[in-house]
């Protein structure tokens, strides 16, 4: 996969016209773009730049700014190990070695299967349950190097398939917003009805 | 007796705003920046980022000044903060100094501090004020950063980001001056540097820029590195005249060896910006092809002799051919690319010979009418409300022109309506822009401006045509009648020519342009000139007939050629005589708005090479005729008394205005109506569209070793349909017939082509289109064949 899908083109267009220019969708297209082959490729970067009106230069100098975005290929579930302070103070660093261990990579490597990859990261904001990961952004709390085995196992076997999306994986409902919804296209005194999306399951 | 004295009105300016500097008082305009204004009253405030030509970013923090607040004093970043009514800054309080110093002890915690191997060491904004506003020592004793040193960012420009202060000049010129965002930061922190897209070069025509404006030597160019010590070179200013835009450049050399132009902020002219065409093609001066001794036939061979002999039979030549069927049987082609007085002297030489088919263009150009219009500077163009293109492409052939009416798009101060055969670099930043199929261009020209929304907005305030050649493969008359259509629709409309060669106003206006290149051609291929004299100019490889110009010159028993180079017209000569190249001779130019600028002498020539006024004043001697001058300055006064079109550009003019004077129309021609016949739409194949692109294998690309290698070769340009129709792969080889011939060219997928016509590029290595082009023929149509 290089440049964005037919299908994605279409999402793609769909996303730019909630918008009053269209390189305001410059993230929302990278994350298009992730969630479509598990990383930010070069291809879907120049294609993003012809849909938004912006040299491919400007995206990649946008997208690179976030760290949330890879560029090179990322296995299937990011595995994000906090090293900051209480995570440190509770074992962290242990953490890892085990983790390394048990994947077989050292910190920011990806296993030959593709499947796993490990980082460390920075403070996750949960440091009452240190030392905690995520995967694919979602929490795991106060993990013990049995904890991890288990992630590991249930990962591989797709008992978690429900829980955690491959990596790149925004959201698996996508809402449809109709043009006439989009930002800036309704000054906010005038909307009177809730977006079709909540379906009813908000107050205005 | 007494009288009543009237009451002076005070008229208050209400953009007025009065400030203190340092104690004193200053007088500024609303909106202006505390930096700006500081400027003005001399008081110096450091500064990294802040570029009077671009957006101010505040990025580095080097400027901050104190500005007395409601509770006292506070620092503010001056190149962001507008100036205020009463507002009382401090730009040396000891606040100040302290963040002066913080801030450059910030910035050299990461710098390499490789001065002594900096291109930019001697001239470094960042080395001159570490020493004038730095705390002279760093507590920073942690390792720097480190990268790989230097990646080249493009073919002509290299980037140590290790010796970057991400001031985001280079990238903010990229994006908001040349329309080219091609560099931008990228990565976050520490990490944030400047990066292109992977693979993908900063090959912007105006990439130079970007070197010149670096604060530090992050960006370095290609062609000047490690050349020279910035305190071993000289500088001269002078004009460009690569192209006739004429921006003002410094000639810089060292031990008698150009090294560098560096672009000149002239306000009616570049900004302070060059192309890199202008900016890098010192090397061809330097060509070890140059010319440097006359050369004089000897059966099949030219050999070397001496000045005084070359030009007694140069001399000789024209006697006899002037005795043999007098003053038509001499013609002289060229004079656009030397000086005023090059041209004035040529022009004198004429006079005194009666000469009278005598051009300066080579059949690519428009009639010298185009100058009696009433005119526009390239400062009224870019502050007309309405631009209309009737242009070529300006980003290929005038590239400052080109960033001066993008800027007037860009800014919302101009709507450009354009008329073209082929999308070109300003269609994007077109207010509307309208094809045409050449050969019916003043119908559409007249129909569009009939268009109610097209008047209104005409209607709103001044307006301006840019006209030039759009097409070399059609007639140039209709380009002139779609200029009659505009000023049919709209009288009060200013005209800014744009005849591309450096100096070809000048030699217009100076009087040589007497006679069409093409009649002067057709005459010499009928064997009727027995003398040629080529001033700087090569019709084999630059008039559009190709065809026409070798069957001239072959039935042309003597040619004389006057040239920095050799050249595939002077390889016939009989006697071939080394020019002077620019930035070997003084004199004067004339750019495309008629402004007349002072051109500067940097080294000494190249072997005995003289400047073309030098010749034609020796020649006239030798003929018998004194031209009443000795030297560029006696040249340039007669021009002065003699020609009342450059009246006004006298010595001391000139000395009083470095951005030179402008010139008014010329009133020796009267533009008089044309009418071609409307070109019906090709029956058969394509018609042909002929234009240029910046790099060509004109000589001074050619002969640059960093520029030879940008031109991209001969290709035909068709519409991705047209294509799929004739069955072509993009990229295979064609056949391409005109009436007279056939060659093979690869083929292009082009949107920007319109469909039925097939584009090609002028003086390109590979395939010759000029030898498809018949000068004589209104328009070219082509038959392009699968292989
Ligand atoms: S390369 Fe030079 S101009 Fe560009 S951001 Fe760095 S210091 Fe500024
Ligand atoms: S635009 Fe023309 S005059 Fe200006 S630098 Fe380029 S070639 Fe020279
Ligand atoms: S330190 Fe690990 S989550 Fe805050
Ligand atoms: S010059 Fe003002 S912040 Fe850089």
């Amino acid at each position: 996969m290089a440049r964005l899908s037919e299908e994605n083109v279409r999402l793609a267009k769909e996303i730019i016209s909630r918008y009053p220019r269209a390189r305001s969708a410059t993230i929302p297209l990278l994350h298009l773009a992730q969630q479509q082959d598990g990383h930010v490729t070069n291809e879907a970067m120049a294609h993003i730049g012809e849909l938004v009106g912006a040299t491919s230069a400007e995206v990649y100098g946008t997208a690179s700014f976030y760290e949330m975005f890879k560029f090179e290929p990322v296995g299937k579930y990011l595995i994000n190990i906090c090293g900051t302070m209480s995570c440190a103070l509770m074992g962290a660093e242990e953490l890892m070695h085990h983790a390394e261990h048990r994947l077989g990579v050292k910190l920011g490597g990806t296993t030959d299967d593709g499947m796993f990859t490990l980082e460390r990261a920075e403070c996750q904001a949960a440091c009452t349950e240190a030392p905690c990961l995520q995967v694919n952004y979602r929490y795991r709390f106060r993990v013990t190097d049995a904890d991890f085995d288990s992630l590991v196992d249930d990962l591989k076997a797709g008992r978690l398939n429900d829980e955690i999306p491959a990596h790149g994986t925004v959201a698996r409902v996508r809402q449809h917003i109709p043009v006439d919804r989009g930002v800036g296209a309704v000054p906010p005194e005038d909307v009177t009805e809730a977006p079709t999306w909540m379906d009813g399951k908000a107050a205005l | 007796m007494t009288t009543t004295e009237p009451t002076p009105e005070v008229v208050v300016d209400p953009n007025a705003i009065n400030l203190t500097i340092n104690g004193r008082p200053v007088a500024a305009r609303k909106g202006e920046l505390i930096i700006a204004a500081a400027d003005r009253s001399g008081d110096y405030i450091p500064r990294f980022c802040y570029h009077p030509r671009m957006s101010s970013v505040g990025m580095c923090r080097q400027c901050l000044v104190e500005v007395e607040g409601p509770r006292g004093p506070m620092m503010v970043v001056s190149c962001m903060t507008p100036v205020a009514e009463g507002q009382v800054v401090r730009t040396e309080t000891d606040q100040v100094k302290r963040a002066q110093e913080g801030i450059i002890e910030l910035l050299l915690a990461n710098h390499p501090l490789d001065c002594p191997v900096c291109d930019k060491g001697g001239e470094c904004p960042l080395q001159d004020q570490a020493f004038s506003h730095g705390p002279g020592e760093s507590r920073f004793i942690e390792e720097k950063r480190h990268y790989e040193k230097p990646i080249a960012i493009s073919d002509l420009v290299l980037l140590d980001r290790e010796r970057c202060i991400l001031c985001d000049r280079c990238t903010r010129f990229a994006d908001e001056v040349a329309g080219d965002a091609l560099i931008h930061f990228t990565s976050r922190g520490n990490n944030t540097q400047v990066q292109t897209f992977p693979d993908e070069p900063f090959s912007s025509y105006f990439s130079g820029n970007t070197v010149q404006i670096c604060p530090v030597g992050a960006l370095t160019a290609q062609p000047y590195r490690f050349k020279a010590r910035p305190w071993d070179l000289e500088k001269t200013e002078s004009t460009c005249t690569t192209c006739s835009v004429g921006c003002r450049i410094t000639l810089e050399s060292s031990r008698d060896e150009l090294l560098r132009y560096q672009g000149v902020d002239s306000d009616p002219v570049n900004h302070g910006w060059l192309c890199d065409k202008g900016r890098f093609n010192f090397e061809s001066v330097k060509s070890d092809a140059r010319l440097s001794n006359p050369l004089v036939r000897d059966g099949a061979s030219l050999v070397e002799t001496s000045w005084s002999s070359a030009l007694s039979t140069a001399a000789s030549i024209i006697t006899s051919a002037l005795r043999s069927g007098g003053a038509t049987r001499v013609a002289i082609l060229g004079g656009a690319r030397g000086t005023n007085e090059d041209a004035h002297a040529w022009a004198k030489l004429a006079d005194a010979l009666a000469i009278d088919s005598v051009d300066a263009q080579l059949g690519d150009g428009l009639p010298a009418a185009v100058l009696a219009y009433s005119q526009a500077t390239i400062d009224d163009a870019s502050r007309a409300s309405t631009i209309i293109l009737l242009s070529p492409d300006l980003k290929e052939e005038l590239p400052i022109l080109y960033l001066r009416l993008r800027d007037a798009s860009e800014k919302k101060r101009s709507r450009i309506l354009e008329f073209a055969p082929k999308g070109s670099g300003l269609t994007r930043y077109a207010w509307k822009s309208v094809p045409y199929m050449p050969g019916n261009q003043a119908t559409v020209v007249a129909s569009t401006l009939s268009e109610s929304a097209v008047s209104a907005q005409m209607a709103k305030g001044s307006v301006v045509v840019v006209v030039g050649r759009s097409n070399l493969a059609e007639s140039d008359e209709y380009t002139m009648a779609a200029l009659d259509a505009v000023m049919a629709a709209h009288p009060s409309a200013t005209v800014l020519p744009v005849l591309r060669r450096g100096n070809v106003r000048g030699a217009l206006s100076a009087g040589l342009g007497r006679r069409d290149a093409v009649d002067i051609l057709t005459d010499a291929a009928n064997g009727e000139i027995d003398c040629l004299v080529l001033v700087g100019s090569d019709p084999v490889a630059d008039f559009p007939d190709t065809d026409l110009a070798r069957r001239a010159l072959a039935a042309v028993p003597n040619i004389i050629a006057v040239d920095t180079f050799a050249t595939a017209s002077s390889t016939k000569a009989t006697v071939l005589l080394p020019a002077a190249a620019f930035g070997e001779k003084d004199g004067t130019t004339t750019n495309l708005e008629g402004r007349v600028t002072r051109l500067a002498r940097k080294v000494t020539v190249n072997g005995t090479s003289r400047p073309d006024w030098m010749v034609a004043l020796e020649l006239a001697d030798i003929l018998g005729h004194d031209l009443g001058a000795t030297s560029v300055a006696e040249v340039h006064a007669d021009l002065v008394s003699s020609n009342p079109v450059f009246g006004p550009a006298t010595r001391a003019a000139l000395s009083a205005h470095p951005d030179g004077v402008v010139l008014a129309p010329l009133a020796t021609v009267t533009p008089t109506p044309v009418a071609p016949p409307v070109a019906e739409k090709p029956g058969f194949g394509h018609r042909l569209v002929v234009g240029r692109k910046l790099y060509d294998n004109g000589r001074n690309v050619s002969e640059s070793p960093s520029l030879a290698p940008l031109a991209p070769g001969s290709a035909l340009h068709m519409h991705p349909l047209d294509l799929e129709r004739l069955g072509a792969a993009d990229g295979a080889s064609v056949k391409v017939s005109g009436d007279r011939t056939s060659i093979v060219m690869n083929v292009v997928a082009d949107d920007s082509v319109q469909r039925g016509t097939v584009w090609a590029a002028w003086a390109q290595s590979g395939a010759n289109i000029g030898e498809l082009i018949d000068a004589t023929k209104w328009v070219n149509d082509v038959k392009v064949e699968t292989l």
